[in-house]
């Protein structure tokens, strides 16, 4: 007379049928939303400061530098969630993109002159690397080219000689080091460990105003977008479920006729490239890059994105990667000394707890 | 029961159409295009000497599988069959010798890929598949056809694809199970999965590293029909230890031990020979 509090099995199944058909419409519908928050951001941060809904510009900066470490998660997510490399370094390919732009915004500054940083050094020209950098242009080629071409160089060499697994890993962080290494000494001409900041123009437009950060943070959404578009795209591609295969049993893939060298270094290197643009956003926005950005522990940071979100998932790393930094901005306010305790724990609580991370949580809620 | 070898078979493959299971199996595709086999060897080993660190795995090793042949490979552990398959595939380099296949392709100095892109398909002794995959993505991503990056970016299934999917989804009898992930599946499933990519792969020459293990007596069965019907069109060379299966599939048996061949012959040949009884059988 009364229903069975217990799911029988038949409404088990229309449960799950139900949450199945819902999951994808919940996520879509948050999605949008999410979109929406971020298309008002910019918008009104554009309203005169005295009006109580004006998004200030240290939240605007805040936010568009989440996308940016939205964008390296799943970046980093496409090589080692899907095809199963874990780069410890993908913090160099951010950085280069970065410094690529900071030389732009440099030489905007400092107009004829020299930039600021080698007149200290009395430095009387510009060293080769920077002719060109005056042109926006030439600037967004490098962007992509200096990350790009580093890790066609290195996947290439260590795709070929089979390197995987954790020395794969190692030799990304050592990289990387190495780089920070490098950038840190004044002799390299990338303004050694201050690196470049004091930025006021870009395009000849004044860098701190409204507007230019509304168009920055616009133009972070829309790669955000682009990189997800492609990322779900390449997923849905024979060439995603190669990837699948290659991270399950590379053996097998290479006795079906695949080489997997090409398919590795054709992710890595896109990889390298989207991180490379979302540095190239992140320092007009941010104001600033120097060679800690290349220091082995944001790599790592950003594996903890992704490991948190949820791997091999297109929106598990952006969970990731919003959720840990605006824990981060939280704790840095009001426990800085403890971030990296509550960091720490945190990762081992997810490789134990998570181990498909936030997404693996919610879809089996879902079920 | 068994049926007795015919030595003219190696050299002169005949190829009889007749039978719809041929064309289920794809052996009404042409199987030997491109490759030279003038002279009906289509595997062709001399004096292979594989050794690690100082252990003689393969000792001036000699073996010849015809065109359309279906050549059990036995012998006891560590006698080097799997060493033979590393050779053959690419995966191992000899220290000497020769090995082609067909008459023209050097497999000494070829890569795993292109050694497998000519050919050559391979079933390993643990069952690999794509776990993450589902039965018909494993299927599809072994078919024959382009694999470089580029041709995958743009991949679309053709009718004709499908079709060819769904017929050795048939063959291997996985139909029901066509969108379950591989990982989910039965030992005995993954077992059939994996000869399936095979097919779908098309290779003259497949190298079966113990296929019926943890198989039930009616998927061991099966698989004998299977691989039955498979010969003729493709050359397959089956490792196997379990002596009823070699019994009902093999025209011809090798018995390895020591990384060299002991003997040779039909089965009740090979099993009378006192020196195979002294080393194998432990009697």
């Amino acid at each position: 007379m009364t229903m069975p509090l217990n799911p029988t099995p038949l409404n088990k199944t229309l449960l799950a049928r139900a949450s199945a058909r819902l999951g994808p419409q919940l996520s879509l519908g948050l999605g949008l939303i999410a979109l929406a928050v971020l298309l008002a951001l910019p918008l009104l941060h554009l309203l005169p400061a005295d009006n109580s809904w004006q998004v200030s510009a240290y939240t605007l900066t805040l936010v568009g530098k989440i996308l940016c470490y939205a964008i390296v998660a799943l970046a980093l997510d496409l090589v080692w969630g899907y095809a199963g490399l874990l780069s410890l370094g993908h913090g160099l390919f951010f950085a280069l993109g970065g410094y690529a732009m900071g030389m732009y915004l440099m030489r905007q500054s400092a107009g004829e002159g020299l930039p600021a940083f080698m007149q200290f050094l009395s430095w009387s020209q510009l060293p080769w690397y920077w002719s060109g950098t005056q042109s926006f242009l030439w600037t967004l080629c490098l962007v992509v080219l200096a990350p790009g071409l580093l890790a066609l160089v290195f996947g290439f060499f260590a795709f070929r000689s089979r390197i995987k697994g954790v020395y794969f890993s190692i030799m990304t962080q050592a990289l990387t080091f190495a780089a920070m290494l490098l950038f840190f000494r004044n002799e390299t001409g990338f303004g050694g460990n201050n690196g470049f900041t004091d930025f006021k123009r870009i395009l000849g437009f004044d860098i701190t105003a409204q507007g230019t950060r509304a168009v920055l943070f616009l133009a972070t959404v829309t790669l955000l977008l682009g990189s997800l578009y492609l990322g779900w795209k390449l997923a849905r591609s024979k060439f995603g479920r190669v990837l699948t295969a290659l991270r399950d049993a590379e053996n097998r893939l290479m006795f079906c006729g695949y080489d997997p060298r090409g398919y590795k270094l054709f992710i890595w290197v896109l990889s390298a490239v989207l991180c490379g643009l979302a540095g190239a956003l992140y320092v007009p926005q941010v104001g600033i890059i120097n060679p800690s950005e290349m220091s082995p522990t944001n790599s790592i940071e950003a594996a903890i994105w992704v490991a948190l979100g949820g791997r091999g998932t297109l929106i598990g790393p952006l969970l990731g990667a919003g959720l840990v930094n605006g824990m981060k901005s939280w704790f840095t306010v009001a426990f800085p000394e403890y971030w990296l305790f509550a960091l720490g724990l945190l990762f081992i609580l997810v490789t134990l707890l998570l181990p498909a991370g936030v997404i693996g949580l919610l879809k089996r809620k879902a079920q | 029961m068994r049926a007795t070898p015919t030595p003219d078979l190696m050299l002169e493959p005949a190829f009889d159409p007749a039978g719809s299971a041929r064309d289920a199996i794809g052996a009404s595709q042409a199987a030997v295009q491109g490759l030279n086999v003038r002279h009906g060897t289509i595997l062709t080993l001399e004096d292979i000497n594989v050794s690690f660190d100082g252990f003689k795995a393969l000792n001036n090793l000699n073996l010849y599988i015809g065109v359309g042949e279906l050549r059990c490979i036995i012998g006891p552990n560590g006698a080097g069959k799997t060493t033979l398959m590393d050779v053959i595939t690419g995966k191992t380099r000899p220290d000497s010798g020769v090995a082609y296949f067909g008459e023209t392709l050097d497999l000494t100095q070829m890569s795993e890929v292109e050694i497998a892109q000519s050919g050559i398909g391979r079933k390993f002794q643990k069952p690999t598949v794509f776990e993450a995959l589902t039965v018909f993505e494993n299927l599809e991503l072994a078919q024959k056809t382009n694999k470089s990056v580029w041709a995958s970016l743009r991949a679309t299934l053709s009718s004709a694809q499908k079709e060819r999917i769904d017929e050795v989804l048939h063959t291997i009898k996985l139909e029901a199970a066509r969108n379950r992930q591989a990982g989910l599946l039965s030992h005995g499933q993954k077992q059939f999965l994996e000869i399936g990519m095979l097919l779908m792969q098309d290779p003259q020459l497949l190298l079966l590293d113990e296929p019926v293990a943890g198989m039930t007596d009616a998927e061991t069965e099966f698989t004998a029909e299977l691989f039955k019907s498979l010969a003729r069109r493709h050359s397959l060379m089956v490792v196997e230890h379990d002596m009823g299966f070699v019994g009902s599939i093999a025209d011809h048996v090798t018995v390895l031990h020591q990384g060299s061949v002991l003997a040779e012959g039909a089965l009740e040949e090979v099993q009378t020979n006192e020196r195979v009884i002294e080393v194998y059988l432990g009697r």
